[in-house]
């Protein structure tokens, strides 16, 4: 695990490596869990909210970073209008509501990280995360807890040293998440082809920030 | 391939061949699968564009579907996902060329309509129907209700617009 608050590099499956060199995962531990947002974070969420009109959401498939994530999710067999890719889910809930809710610190600071930069990101309870993150295809009769079924094999999933935590861009593993007794959160921001690095840390960073 | 997919981006897809299957030699399967997911990005990009330059227009079948995922996809389930991007861009350059001439033929109705309004009694024109967005439209009707009828002072009566947005900004 990392160091609070050094941006570290997670590992990917070597036959996956193989077939998307740029996919990667990068991942930055903060000493804190969630909560309530405070007037700050809010008022963050407010001003984004009055920056990010509807022109922007159309355009945002044209933005180097978005279309990279749709083009990723073609690749690995998901249809972005069908399930959208993280920062088009924001833009979406944004038209339809409006303006960006305020859930609680850590859904604010995912939805200020991944406006922000275009950045997936997805957060996990640190404690409960056994060795470095990575991704990697699932092994035959694997499961993803908090699932009935198993995994199809070669399911494309975020695995810690023991197990599959998350599908990759899908649900968390029951109980993997960060909840009310949560004390360090696991930040973790996936990088395909066209992502550049620079963007992948600002989005950890950012996160991180709001978090504290 | 690439020369075919990098070539004039003002193109139609639908004035090109269609993409041919990806001859696979033994053992470079690998790089045929790069390939096809360098044509799937190039097609993700053409739709985009497409996309984009489509609104204000509504009701556009953008959808391609979904092959199964998240996992490495095989060289024919690739070709899948690019072929049913190809004819997606397709279908939406046809519905976008058919929409923009509707368009076209609606806005000169609407010019002619405003240069000689009782020649187009009661015809209601939105600005939908002229490819704008908005709630905005155009009306002939007479002036002064039944008395205009009867004398035939026909104009043409402009709306002030979309209703104003009704509640409040959701609580933080």
């Amino acid at each position: 695990m990392s160091e609070q608050g050094r941006v570290e590099s997670g590992w990917v499956a070597p036959e996956l490596r193989e077939e998307f060199p740029a996919l990667s995962l990068s991942y930055v531990v903060c000493e804190r869990g969630s909560g309530r947002s405070g007037a700050e974070v809010k008022q963050r969420l407010r001003a984004l909210s009055n920056r990010f009109s509807g022109a922007q959401a159309i355009n945002l498939r044209h933005q180097p970073i978005p279309w990279a994530y749709r083009v990723f999710f073609r690749h690995i067999g998901l249809d972005p209008d069908e399930q959208p890719t993280p920062v088009e889910a924001l833009a979406l809930e944004r038209m339809k509501r409006g303006g960006f809710r305020s859930l609680n610190l850590l859904d604010d600071a995912l939805t200020i990280a991944t406006i922000e930069s275009g950045v997936a990101l997805r957060a996990f309870d640190a404690d409960r995360v056994c060795g470095q993150p990575g991704i990697r295809p699932s092994t035959a009769g694997e499961i993803l807890e908090g699932r009935p079924s198993k995994l199809p094999e070669g399911t494309l999933v975020i695995a810690d040293a023991e197990r599959p935590i998350s599908l990759l861009f899908g649900a968390l593993a029951s109980g993997r998440g960060v909840s009310s007794g949560t004390s360090r959160t696991l930040l973790c921001a996936l990088g395909v082809k066209g992502v550049p690095a620079i963007a992948i840390e600002e989005a950890l960073w950012i996160a991180a920030g709001v978090i504290g | 391939m690439p020369d075919l997919l990098e070539q004039d981006q003002r193109a139609t897809v639908v004035d090109r061949q269609p993409f041919p299957s990806v001859a696979v030699p033994a053992g470079s399967e690998r790089l045929a699968r790069d390939e096809l997911r360098r044509q799937i990005g190039l097609l993700e990009r053409r739709l985009a564009e497409l996309f984009a330059s489509a609104f204000p227009r509504q009701g556009i079948d953008w959808r391609v579907g979904a092959v199964g995922g998240p996992r490495i996809l095989s060289i024919a389930e690739l070709e899948r996902v690019r072929d049913a991007l190809a004819y997606r861009l397709s279908e939406a350059q046809h519905e976008i060329a058919r929409r923009a001439d509707v368009e076209e033929v609606n806005r000169g109705l609407l010019e002619s309509m405003i240069a000689e309004p009782q020649r187009f009694r009661w015809v209601r024109l939105s600005n939908e129907d002229v490819g704008e967005t908005g709630c905005r439209h155009w009306h002939a009707r007479p002036r002064w209700g039944v008395v205009g009828m009867l004398m035939g002072w026909w104009r043409v009566k402009l709306s002030s617009g979309c209703p104003l947005a009704r509640g409040r900004w959701p609580r933080a």
